[in-house]
């Protein structure tokens, strides 16, 4: 990975004025932006310039975000925050299920954006030797690599956290609002769905059976705990 | 009452009797006004049983009369060629002198043999007895032929007067005719008499009689079930065509009427048809506008919303570094960021109106402490509170639990304190929680200005504004109580407003504590509490829950909602 002193966002928007306006509050942050007005240009442009975190609006000309959010997750786990109008159940959870990591509803509060481009950028802390295991999946956290029975099982980063985040503390059984705060950073409420479906994605990675899941367990009316070591 | 155990019992029976027909006669009632088939069947049957009664009798009367009078012409002849006959073999006979006994019964008994042999034209008058007998006012004794004690007295004076005389009587329990006149005879004149037994008159007659019955009896049985069969062909079709409007009514809105042929029944089959046509064409297109306004909504959110979050972050950007602004500046960025917040807020409660309005409004519900909801919704406002000096009187009893949809009634609550410290003046908001086995309910009570008489119906009314002194601090959107009424109905619940000018207003949450459950009281009074009149007096409002087309998502899903979204997907 190129080193590079700022950070990239690659916003991902038709609308000009918007665009404009985030490249100028995200430069003000210290970040670096780049602008792709049209979906079926996002693609190419991540592979171009590996951005740190894809600022994705949902519709769009050209591809629409959903299909734009999946086709970036074929090749890449790059955190993916999408910018959608809609607020319905339907609408967020297909969002999330197409691959982004988190969401934030228009019109959005200045804050409240570099908040969530912030915490998709924080790095799992990373102590010295760190090797964790469920089951047959073992974790090698500097190493960002998951295993399953030796194989080698690929994981974006926010996926990676909230194993991490489940592994390293086996015993305790976290609430949603628990991995709110520890993977995506929400310090109040916030949207308990993003927790259902990265579980869900997790788990259709991770588990041999996600029907039947060996390693992320649902601890009825209370939240998720990791399986047995 | 121990005392007339039997009658105690009688009495009960003669009350259990009248019940039971009582009983009887309502549902006999609910059949008669039910089945049209059964009406006209019984009305059929009702006149055609009078008519053919009245045919009957008058019938069974003519016959008699004809029989009877047939009868009387033949005796009458009978009776006349006999005393012809007795005349010439008595004309010697002193009847009074010793033996005469003797020759009346001979010449009875000539008389009986020779009944028929001589006369043809007679025999019609069928088998006869005769009895011959002097008169009984001579003061001597009787003589007489044959039985004498059979013939009434009144016929025997008629008779002794001179006449011919006739009578019905019943001798021995057989009908008789008896017909009497005098016969002269050398000395004085003797009394003849005929009986004729009707045997046969009464036997044609009983089958007449018989015969009326039972072809009157077939014959109503025969207009009865003609009477059931017709209904039943004009009935089938009604009652066919009330079914289908049944089941158009429940929305299966391809029901038609099968039509054969052209008579009054398809007409109507066609007829209903036209109009179920119509009323599917007519609700497909309300359909499409529905879904056309949804997917407009829609598309104006996002149409707004994009614009909108680039003015809220160049507001921001303003407004972070309104310091080094000039002060007019600084001020303008200020206003700036609070009116793109409202502006924001009336796009959300919008929104929010017109997901319910389309009924498209999920109720995610789960079980809650309504204590903790309404302190949430309480501290959500505080700010607002303590900015206008209206101090907060809270009356919450812990352990309250509901099956409710938490965001929505966090959200009512909200905007009922809200509301009332916008309208309060300043004067103590009271937040009151309470609940019983059924319900539980929130009322917030304020001291302010108060509701005009009728205006407590107009309260929930979209972008309703009371009177012009009423100012507005919380910058709500006049759509908060338009979407707390339909957040109450949402739940099944009643959202209900009291107040009185100078005195206040009042507004009460009533909730079901199931989801589902009717509402049918609150466990507290919408009115003052100081005030010992009607608490559900003038202007409230009830607000049964409409038939909003509600998507509920079942509670069962709480913990794995979206979980669950996904994996049927």
């Amino acid at each position: 990975m190129l080193t590079r002193m700022k950070s990239c966002v690659l916003v991902v928007d038709d609308d000009p004025a918007l665009a404009e306006m985030l490249t100028i509050v995200l430069r003000g942050e210290g970040f670096d932006t780049a602008v792709v007005g049209d979906g079926t240009r996002a693609l190419p442009a991540v592979r171009e310039l590996r951005p740190d975190v894809v600022l994705l609006d949902l519709m769009l000309p050209g591809m629409n975000g959903i299909d734009v959010c999946r086709a970036i997750r074929l090749e890449s786990g790059v955190p993916i925050v999408m910018l959608t109008a809609k607020t319905d159940t339907v609408d967020i959870v297909l969002g999330l299920e197409s691959g982004a990591d988190d969401y934030i509803v228009k019109p959005f509060k200045h804050k409240e954006l570099v908040a969530r481009i912030r915490a998709r950028m924080r790095r799992t802390e990373v102590e010295a030797v760190e090797e964790l295991a469920i089951g047959e999946v073992t974790i090698d956290v500097p190493a960002h690599q998951v295993q399953r029975a030796g194989e080698r099982v690929l994981l974006t980063p926010l996926e990676f956290q909230l194993l991490v985040a489940l592994a390293r503390k086996p015993r305790q059984v976290f609430t949603r609002e628990m991995l709110l705060e520890q993977v995506w950073g929400y310090h109040h409420a916030a949207d308990t769905r993003l927790v259902n479906v990265h579980v869900q994605r997790l788990r259709s990675k991770v588990e041999r059976d996600p029907e039947h899941p060996a390693v992320v367990l649902t601890v009825r009316g209370v939240g998720y705990k990791a399986g047995p070591p | 009452m121990t005392a007339f155990p039997l009658a105690d019992r009688t009495r009960r029976g003669v009350t259990q009797a009248r019940q039971l027909g009582r009983e009887l006669a309502e549902a006999f009632n609910t059949v008669w006004r039910r089945s049209l088939q059964l009406r006209v069947v019984i009305s059929t049957l009702a006149l055609s049983t009078a008519v053919v009664v009245v045919l009957g009798l008058v019938l069974q009367t003519q016959i008699a009369l004809r029989v009877l009078q047939g009868k009387e012409v033949d005796t009458l002849a009978r009776a006349e060629s006999g005393r012809v006959l007795l005349e010439r073999d008595l004309a010697a006979v002193d009847p009074i002198r010793e033996g005469a006994q003797g020759d009346l019964n001979n010449a009875l008994d000539k008389l009986t043999n020779a009944s028929g042999a001589d006369e043809p034209s007679s025999a019609m008058a069928g088998e006869f007895r005769a009895v011959l007998t002097t008169s009984r006012a001579s003061g001597v004794a009787e003589v007489a032929a044959g039985p004498v004690e059979a013939v009434p007295l009144d016929l025997r004076d008629k008779v002794t007067q001179g006449t011919l005389a006739r009578k019905y009587v019943t001798l021995d329990e057989v009908p008789t005719l008896l017909v009497g006149q005098p016969v002269r005879t050398a000395n004085r004149d003797l009394e003849f008499y005929l009986l004729f037994p009707l045997t046969t008159e009464q036997r044609t007659l009983g089958l007449v009689q018989s015969t009326l019955i039972v072809g009157g009896l077939i014959l109503i049985l025969l207009l009865a079930g003609i009477a059931s069969l017709v209904t039943r062909q004009v009935v089938r079709p009604v009652r066919q065509a009330a079914e289908i409007a049944e089941r158009f009514a429940d929305g299966h809105l391809d029901e038609r009427m099968p039509v054969h042929g052209e008579d009054e029944v398809a007409r109507l089959g066609e007829s209903y048809n036209e109009m179920a046509s119509s009323i599917q064409r007519q609700i497909r297109q309300l359909e499409e506008f529905g879904a056309l306004q949804r997917r407009f909504t829609s598309d104006v959110s996002h149409e707004l919303r994009t614009p909108l979050s680039t003015v809220r972050m160049a507001a921001d950007m303003l407004f972070s570094s309104r310091d080094e602004l000039p002060p007019a500046l600084r001020r303008s960025s200020e206003l700036l960021v609070a009116e793109v917040d409202r502006f924001e807020a009336l796009l959300a409660d919008l929104l929010e109106i017109s997901r319910l309005d389309a009924g498209m409004a999920e109720l995610g519900s789960e079980r809650v402490d309504v204590h903790e909801l309404v302190s949430h919704a309480v501290e959500a406002v505080r700010g607002l509170a303590e900015k206008t000096g209206t101090p907060l009187e809270l009356e919450l009893p812990t352990g309250v639990y509901a099956e409710v949809d938490p965001r929505r009634v966090e959200r009512i609550v909200r905007n009922l304190v809200a509301n009332a410290i916008d309208h309060g003046e300043g004067r103590p908001v009271r937040v009151v929680l309470g609940c019983d086995d059924q319900t539980v309910a929130v009322l917030v009570r304020d001291h302010g200005v108060g509701l005009r008489q009728g205006e407590a119906g107009l309260v929930f009314n979209r972008f309703w504004r009371a009177e012009e002194s009423r100012a507005r601090r919380s910058g709500g959107s006049g759509l908060g109580l338009s979407i707390a009424i339909e957040d109450a109905r949402l739940h099944g619940g009643w959202l209900q407003a009291w107040g009185e000018i100078g005195r206040g207003a009042a507004f009460r949450l009533t909730l079901p504590r199931a989801l589902g459950d009717p509402v049918d009281s609150s466990p507290l009074p919408l009115g003052p509490q100081d005030d010992f009149g009607s608490p559900e007096g003038a202007g409230s409002v009830p607000t049964p829950p409409f038939g909003w087309p509600v998507t509920v998502v079942p509670p069962s899903c709480e913990v794995d909602e979206v979980d669950a979204i996904s994996e049927s997907r």
